[in-house]
């Protein structure tokens, strides 16, 4: 299809569907049906087949007449890009029409307090009876987990086959008295994440994705769509368009809720952004161990920034060869992080101690300083990342495996 | 501006590294280390007429091949990662940047094209290799041209047949050329930690200089970005060539029954090392481009220079340790490279030094804008 021809055929829509006093779910279900609220995705599941450049088309007439569209913030998508790619049909009948309209929220069950880094150690069971699996377990580092409606989870079922081949993906109501929901607060004050007990918790046995012992393979597939995401930026999320009207106060209290586990994200990055304000402002930039410091992350900074705008210049034409680019840009951030943290402590001198609105700009300074750990944890630690670097850039060998065999037999935590 | 080497660039490095990679082996750089010239006259006229590299960054009007800094800078990562001993860095660099920028018409006209094609060698009498601010505190000229003072540190002071003087006159600077061996000059050969670079002390007392041109406050910061972008540029090549000996090692070493480069010590050292490469070559043939594309005073030289010297010094320090006791012997070559890294640090102001200079270049702009 032409782009013009899809510009004309989403405007005819609009005018025909959209009104700023729908309700939020009404709107969107008029999206599904007409399968502009994913149009990149299969004709047969809700879609339209468009290409990346087809579907850029419709996001911009989205913008353009500030048009609400689907759901996307948070662990949902990752949720829907997996059952689109490994769901069985009725799995993806059943749950991506409400993925999309926002009636349902989601959220990632895949972190143990005993399996971290190692993903694959996971040791929640799942334990086949009759007509459902029995999940017993803990699960940590839920996003967005207390207002989730399902989950997608990684749990062992079969402890006699080696680690990576005993998984198995589910879908589980988190509605359910078996599953316990409680906040975890992180030592920065906010309580981003959960924690998730799963006591004889239920699955129906339709909601096993991928097939028994096919966890490892799904899990790799969502954890592939987390990383695009991480690359794009979270911001990639609806936009806010500021109208009257009903669809738009509904769509921003849903912002609000999907997006406070994130407002202290900018933080955990250091905010080398305020570094030369702070500086200037102190009068910090005229003292020469302070300078000699600040120039240290600039040649951070703009070295992250130089080698990712050479990488992508690379990808665009097409270049081959290998760039580390991923591990090494997640690695060159948490660097960035700690020596931000560390110019900033500088410049604030013994006022590095105060927090709170009163403290420099209005605690973001202090929330900066005790943010900044988490940047070397999330989403791989940077020790993860230099073995990845290691073994796959470098091609150094590989550390001797003392996790292989039936799992049950491999050392454990709390054992 | 340009983001990544064009596909003529890219060719361009590979006809290079094949020439060093044939001309400057490890076994060659030893043998030339020995020597009191330190070059091989022979690869030096090679490299001047069939490649032509002494003229490559010198406009084409001066016999020069009118590429720019992103071109000198491939072949100067090539020399560092060989090791390349010969007078390149000296003549065609130092002395060829320094006319190029100081020198009036005439003398452009007569002396450019004899250092692109490589016909003389000339090198470049600075007495201050530290700071721009401080150049003219030792050499000083009178009113008829006869140069006095010395300078303690001039690369390839023995060999070069032709000095290009820097000397503080009256008000200012002036750019004077002298004959190697003209009365009043003496040359003695300085010991230098790094033996594949010859230096000496040049001494003059009343020696009768020409005058050539003048030397701005701006044009002496501009040259000096142009050299410490092409001095940046052969840190890198020593650095990558080092990282990738260094794994190479830790893979064929074996101890306690396995590679020693499956311990996660090293393994975490050597991403750590490769992270830092990356971004200091990022940034190295960023400040290429940004010299090749405007005259516009930037951050970029000051901080290539000081992350290339920062990662080649940590590289090789890594790369001795790495290799534990070996690594401290003569008979390894990998000291070869730890001296080549620790005087390329110093040369042309230390990392400090080019920190300092990008925050008053940061502040400047700051005020500006």
């Amino acid at each position: 299809m032409s782009h013009d021809g899809i510009k004309a055929a989403l405007e005819a829509f609009l005018d025909a569907e959209f009104s700023p006093d729908l309700s939020l779910v009404e709107w969107r279900k008029r999206l599904v049906s007409a399968g502009w609220a994913a149009p990149s995705w299969p004709d047969a599941y809700f879609g339209r087949d468009f290409s990346q450049a087809e579907a850029l088309v419709v996001s911009q007439v989205f913008a353009e007449r500030r048009v609400v569209g689907a759901a996307q913030v948070g662990p949902r998508r990752l949720a829907a890009e997996t059952i689109l790619a490994h769901g069985t049909h009725e799995q993806k009948q059943r749950y991506l029409p409400k993925i999309l309209t926002g009636e349902h929220a989601w959220c990632q069950l895949f972190s143990e307090p005993g399996s971290g880094s190692d993903l694959a150690g996971a040791s929640t069971r799942a334990d086949r009876k009759a007509d459902h699996w029995l999940i017993n377990g803990q699960k940590v580092w839920n996003t967005s987990a207390h207002h989730a409606d399902f989950g997608i989870l990684v749990a062992r079922s079969n402890w006699d086959l080696p680690k990576h081949q005993g998984l198995s993906y589910f879908l589980i109501d988190m509605r359910q008295p078996g599953v316990e929901v409680r906040p975890l607060k992180q030592m920065n004050g906010h309580a981003s994440f959960n924690e998730v007990f799963l006591t004889d918790a239920r699955v129906a046995l339709d909601d096993l994705v991928g097939g028994e012992g096919q966890g490892w393979a799904v899990a790799t597939a969502t954890l592939s769509i987390e990383r695009q995401g991480f690359a794009r930026g979270r911001s990639q999320g609806a936009p806010a368009p500021a109208s009257a009207g009903r669809v738009y106060e509904e769509l921003a209290r849903e912002l609000e809720i999907d997006n406070e586990p994130y407002t202290w994200y900018p933080q955990r990055e250091g905010r080398p952004d305020l570094i030369l304000q702070r500086a200037q402002e102190t009068g910090a930039i005229e003292d020469d161990a302070v300078r000699q410091e600040m120039a240290k992350l600039v040649c951070l900074t703009e070295a992250a920034r130089i080698s990712a705008d050479q990488v992508s210049a690379h990808q665009k034409s097409g270049g081959q060869g290998m760039l580390p680019a991923g591990s090494i840009g997640k690695l060159g951030a948490s660097v960035i992080a700690r020596q931000a943290a560390h110019v900033h402590t500088m410049i604030s001198g013994a006022s590095a101690m105060l927090s709170g609105p009163e403290s420099a700009f209005e605690g973001v300074i202090a929330e900066t300083l005790i943010s900044v750990p988490a940047i070397s944890i999330a989403g791989g630690t940077d020790e993860i990342q230099r073995n990845i670097i290691a073994e796959r850039v470098l091609g150094m060998p590989k550390e001797q495996r003392m996790d292989t065999g039936p799992f049950r037999d491999i050392p454990r935590n709390g054992q | 501006m340009q983001t990544v080497l064009s596909d003529d660039q890219v060719q361009f490095k590979h006809v290079v590294h094949r020439f060093f990679d044939t001309h400057s082996t490890t076994t060659a750089v030893r043998a030339l280390a020995e020597t009191e010239t330190g070059f091989d006259p022979l690869v030096w006229s090679q490299l001047s007429e069939t490649l032509g590299l002494p003229g490559t960054h010198l406009p084409e009007q001066y016999g020069g091949h009118g590429f720019g800094p992103v071109e000198l800078g491939i072949i100067q990562e090539e020399m560092g990662r060989t090791l390349y001993c010969g007078p390149f860095f000296s003549s065609a660099v130092m002395a060829g940047y320094a006319l190029e920028r100081f020198a009036d018409e005439a003398a452009k006209t007569e002396r450019l094209p004899q250092i692109a094609d490589g016909s003389i060698r000339a090198t470049l009498v600075l007495d201050d290799l530290n700071h721009p601010s401080q150049v003219g505190r030792l050499i000083a000229a009178n009113q008829a041209g006869a140069l006095t003072g010395s300078a303690p540190i001039v690369l390839d002071g023995c060999s070069a047949e032709v000095f290009f003087i820097v000397a503080r006159e009256d008000s200012g600077l002036g750019l004077y050329a002298l004959a190697a061996k003209a009365p009043g000059a003496e040359v003695s050969a300085q010991d230098s930690i790094d033996m594949t670079r010859k230096v000496a002390r040049v001494t003059l007392q009343e020696a009768a200089g020409t005058r050539i041109g003048s030397v701005t406050p701006q044009s002496l910061n501009r040259f000096w970005d142009l050299t410490s972008v092409a001095l940046a540029h052969e840190m890198i090549g020593g650095a990558s060539r080092l990282l990738d000996e260094t794994v190479e090692y830790t893979k064929g070493r074996y101890q306690f029954g396995r590679p020693i480069g499956s311990f996660q010590a090293l393994k975490h050292r050597c991403a750590d090392l490769l992270m830092n490469l990356e971004f200091a070559k990022a940034s190295t043939q960023h400040a290429g481009f940004c010299l090749a594309a405007s005259d516009q005073e930037t951050i970029y030289p000051s901080m290539a220079k000081a992350m290339a010297a920062d990662c080649f010094m940590e590289m090789a320090r890594a790369a001795i340790q790495l290799r534990g006791g070996i690594g401290f012997t003569w008979e390894n070559d990998t000291h070869l490279w730890f001296k080549r890294a620790k005087c390329d640090e110093v040369l042309l102001g230390a990392p400090y030094r080019h920190r300092a200079r990008m925050m008053d270049i940061l502040q400047e702009t700051q005020d500006v804008a």
